[in-house]
């Protein structure tokens, strides 16, 4: 292990440890907890900094070490994991911000964000694993670390929706090891390698590989919420704001689609996949998700409810581009794992902010909401269009490439899903917006802003995320953009 | 060092410690604290030494084996060894604090010692031995130690499970005696190694096997045979609990690898194997079911032990009949080592939550996270290495076993490990949903010594971790294992 080794391990150890010692916090030490959970979350943005720094010139950073007889524990960073690890620590940071913010006088602090920094320990492991045992070691510990933060409110609700999320992603880890371990046996320890590593069996074990990718995406699709698999996320609303943020965001779903983009580009490899045949079923599965999440999520009135069902919707973007052959595709879905986790996170944000400030939960309590809080509401709407896909915010560049991609690919029936859904979600967000600016207030609510609209801890994230939206679109074309970095990668990935 | 000095240390240190503690009763705490210091070093010496130099065998008095008593030392017997070594000590510095709290007068708290030290012994003992009959004599004064502590709670329902337990251990060593005789006249010797050269199939030597084996499952406590266990278990003192849980029920199976594996190996047909493979996949279903209905939080953790101790046989099917069950072979016990930290862990969890609230049913639990984040913490850590969630040594254990039932094309037994697993989530979860539920305020709740909370932490983190030592762990199986080289090059 060189210096380069240690650079991963400190990614994750800066959040592990900040953890560790939060839990022993004194509950009162409010202070010191909040220092430190910042000063984990910058010390790690500063290694994620290194980190592009060195893979954009070229760098390897890597350490590993038996783990199992002939299996190795091995970290590495290579650049899906950065795209990934950069985009879960720096919502970290912002969310960290928020839940500090958000959870001022609740109790069990010290557990919720000893839980809180070891999830994101487990996301980021996920990021860099630079193998499948890695990955699927990350993947479990993620289920762990994230149940507590489900079920923190203890009420018969959140004990509810924690046992769903425990029900579906224990069962769903079992299938994914049953997965792992078949393909161990099949073509021994499976590192990510661009390209995927199946390719000498193809021929001679084409019906294993098939059901080993069906399990694959069965393990992993529950997380991602693929239909039928998604029970889970709309019940595990019940968590509190900074959660459902970083559910949907950053670590569990965001891990799942993640999950299913490692297998087919670094296990699979596309071309490998394609010759199988099993990314055609892949892609129908996930135009059935988005179409049914969006028009489920037309029916919602509890604003929390109305973004799970659009995240199930939304994640499957991510799976549909991973789904189609072809570099623009590819482009497409990648991009939209940076496109969608900004957007969703500045989404809940403002959800938290509406239900912490004027205790709003529904979509139908939401008249001249725009009044009372101008910023907040202002960064939910430029998430809210992006999501849309209106040009030039970041939705829009994930949905241009998707489409141009189905087109190159000759898979036009894509070019529908992706109307249907943009019109879907024009149907379930343009009226919370129609509300929100245009509608009077309730009597009773004073319409004029106050000086400060809520606690600055909860208003600063959603506007530096929703600036982030706008970046992502408006500058895609720059060389410092998401586009930019998936592009490096689709190159690898599809080059000579 | 010498060898014979350390298999003075193993077998003497805690033998001696346990007389003193009979003549001086206010000194047991710290006899005992001496002996895991003693054996903790001897057990890292052996490890050196067998690591280095292969299976160590030590003549007592200079004799050889048809007429003196061989101490045999390979890799197997260092891993019980070390995890013997490793309970022990928990059990000591977790121990005092958690009597007394529990029992009202000094002279009681001091009657824990010398059967616990005399469990050591016996246990230490048992590994060591190369035959037959020393592993009967072994076995004997496992038992008797066991049942003295299962009894030391005094309670009527502490004394029936004792005198239970008692019983059956009796009638399974009558069993297993039988056998032995048996296979003495059959074979003119008891070692091991040389029954693996003159033991083969024969109706005399069927008999003994079964014989033995019934003795030696219900031991074991395997399904059928696990009645006696859940009352045993549950109604002992934690520490005890744990020490039954995690060491001795493990005798028997140590006992019975030993004999199917070298002694008696010409006799395991592929029925035989699968058989034990059926009991034990009978055990993981029954034991978890009862685990998941049971109302009592001890009585869960009982059963989660019948369940887990299913597992263990399932190495039987698939390590049997094959150039390289190594793989099988070492999953199962790397299992089992898991198996002995993270129950033990969850056996002291337990008892302190249950000393924190001040009753025994899982819903006293409500909320209790409030209270005790850190037993709490421990109970759901270690219930990952029952569950089998990676890192954790259960994981290593259970992904060994994995492969080996994949690679032997052996799907029922795929799906039996995958399947016990979801029910030991199950019934692990059970318990944290009682525990992170809100409640007002906990009705009662009494400290509970820090002692008692970080040393089952800490063997908690163990067992959580102990799928990083997987590799290590498999080193040392390797030496003296029934595949000593096939497959070596896979590794």
């Amino acid at each position: 292990m060189d210096g380069h080794g240690l650079i991963p391990l400190g990614i994750l150890l800066s959040s592990f440890f900040t953890g560790l010692v939060i839990f022993a916090l004194d509950e009162e030490s409010h202070g010191l907890r909040t220092a430190l959970n910042l000063i984990g979350a910058t010390l790690k943005l500063a290694l994620v900094a290194v980190l592009l720094w060195g893979i954009y010139h070229g760098e390897s950073f890597a350490v590993s070490w038996e783990f199992l007889p002939g299996v190795r524990f091995a970290l590495a960073a290579d650049a899906n994991s950065v795209l990934f690890v950069t985009l879960s620590t720096v919502l970290w940071f912002w969310t960290t911000l928020y839940a500090v913010g958000y959870l001022e006088g609740a109790p069990h602090r010290s557990r919720f964000f000893g839980f809180f920094s070891l999830c994101v320990t487990a996301t980021t492991g996920i990021a860099l694993s630079a193998n499948l045992i890695t990955f699927l070691t990350f993947y479990e510990l993620l289920t762990v670390t994230t149940f507590p933060l489900v079920v923190h409110r203890g009420t018969p609700d959140a004990l509810q929706g924690g046992r769903s999320y425990l029900t579906y992603t224990v069962a769903g880890g079992a299938v994914l090891l049953l997965a792992v371990a078949g393909l161990h046996h099949i073509v021994g320890p499976v590192d990510f390698v661009q390209r995927g590593v199946v390719a000498p069996f193809v021929a001679s074990h084409r019906g294993e590989l098939r059901v080993l990718f069906l399990l694959f995406m069965i393990g992993i699709g529950v997380k991602a919420a693929l239909v039928p698999l998604h029970g889970w996320l709309p019940r595990a609303m019940v968590a509190p704001a900074p959660v459902s943020a970083l559910l949907h965001a950053v670590a569990v779903v965001k891990a799942g689609a993640f999950g299913i983009v490692r297998i087919i580009y670094d296990v699979y490899g596309v071309e490998n996949a394609a010759a199988l045949g099993v990314l055609g079923p892949l892609a129908v599965a996930a135009s059935i998700t988005i179409i049914y999440g969006s028009t489920l999520a037309v029916f919602q009135d509890g604003l929390k409810k109305r973004l799970a069902f659009s995240t199930v919707s939304q994640v499957s973007y991510i799976v549909l581009g991973a789904g189609i052959r072809g570099p623009l595709s590819t482009t497409g879905g990648l991009v939209h794992l940076v496109h969608q986790g900004l957007m969703k996170i500045t989404l809940f944000f403002g959800a938290g902010n509406f239900a912490e400030t004027l205790g709003i939960h529904n979509v139908s309590e939401m008249d001249g909401v725009g009044r009372r809080m101008p910023l907040t509401t202002a960064a939910f709407t430029v998430a809210a269009l992006g999501m849309i896909g209106v040009p030039p915010l970041a939705g829009y560049i994930s949905k241009w490439y998707l489409l141009k991609g189905a087109v190159q690919s000759g898979d036009g029936w894509v070019g529908l899903v992706l109307g249907a859904s943009s019109l879907l979600n024009a149907a379930y967000f343009l009226p919370i917006l129609y509300r929100a600016w245009l509608l009077p207030p309730p009597a009773g609510r004073g319409d004029a802003p106050p000086w400060r609209e809520t606690h600055w801890m909860l208003l600063l994230p959603p506007l530096f995320t929703a600036a982030l939206v706008i970046w992502a679109g408006g500058l895609a074309e720059s060389p410092a953009s998401p586009l930019a970095w998936v592009k490096l990668i689709v190159a690898r990935e599809y080059g000579p | 060092m010498s060898l014979a000095w350390i298999m003075a240390l193993l077998l003497l240190a805690p033998l001696v410690a346990a007389s003193l503690a009979f003549a001086l009763p206010a000194a047991g705490r710290w006899l005992a604290l001496a002996t895991a210091a003693a054996v903790s070093f001897a057990v890292v010496r052996l490890a050196a030494l067998v690591l280095d130099g292969g299976v160590q065998v030590h003549r007592v008095g200079g004799w050889a084996a048809p007429l003196g008593i061989d101490l045999r030392a390979d890799g197997l017997a260092v891993l019980m060894l070390a995890v013997a070594a490793i309970i022990g000590g928990v059990v000591t510095l977790y121990a005092p604090a958690y009597l007394a709290n529990s029992l009202a007068t000094r002279g009681e708290r001091d009657r824990f010692w010398p059967p616990f030290l005399m469990l050591w012994t016996a246990l230490d003992a048992l590994f060591l031995s190369a035959d037959i009959f020393n592993l009967y004599v072994t076995l004997e004064l496992l038992a008797l130690a066991a049942v003295s502590l299962v009894a030391l709670a005094g309670k009527r329902a502490a004394l029936e499970a004792a005198m239970r337990y008692l019983f059956v251990s009796l009638s399974a060593s009558l069993l297993y005696l039988l056998g032995v005789g048996l296979v003495y006249g059959e074979c003119g010797t008891l070692d091991l190694s040389l029954l693996a050269v003159r033991s083969g199939p024969g109706p005399a030597m069927w008999v003994a096997a079964a014989l033995m084996s019934g003795g030696l499952l219900a031991k074991a406590a395997l399904f059928p045979m696990h009645f006696w266990l859940p009352p045993a278990h549950a109604n002992a003192p934690a520490p005890v609990s744990a020490l039954l849980s995690s060491l001795v029920v493990k005798g028997g199976f140590y006992i019975l690898l030993r004999l199917w594996f070298e002694g008696l190996s010409g006799l395991l047909t592929p029925a035989a194997a699968q058989l034990f493979g059926v009991l034990g996949a009978a055990a993981i279903l029954w034991g978890s079911l009862n685990a998941l209905f049971a109302p009592r939080l001890k009585i869960l953790v009982a059963y989660s032990t019948v369940a887990q101790l299913g597992y263990l046989f399932l190495l039987i099917p698939l390590a049997a009949g094959t150039t390289d069950g190594f793989t099988a072979w070492s999953g199962g016990l790397i299992f089992l080592a898991a198996h002995a930290c993270a129950k033990t862990a969850m056996f002291l969890s337990a008892g302190n939550m249950l000393h924190a609230v001040g009753g025994d049913r899982i819903r006293d639990l409500d909320g209790v996270t409030h209270v005790l984040p850190l037993s709490a913490f421990t109970f759901g850590l270690s219930g990952m290495s029952l569950v089998g969630l990676p890192p954790s040594g259960g994981f290593a254990g259970k992904w060994l076993l994995l492969g080996a039932a994949i690679a032997r094309g052996q799907w029922w037994w795929v799906a039996t490990l995958l399947g016990g697993s979801l029910l030991a989530a199950a019934y692990v979860i059970r318990v944290l949903f009682h525990a992170f539920t809100r409640v007002a305020a906990p009705a009662r709740s009494r400290p509970v010594p820090p002692v008692m909370e970080w040393t089952a932490l800490a063997l908690s983190v163990l067992a959580a971790g102990l799928g990083f030592t997987a590799r290590g762990s498999a080193t040392l199986l390797r030496v003296g294992a029934p595949w000593p080289s096939a497959g070596a090059g896979r590794a």
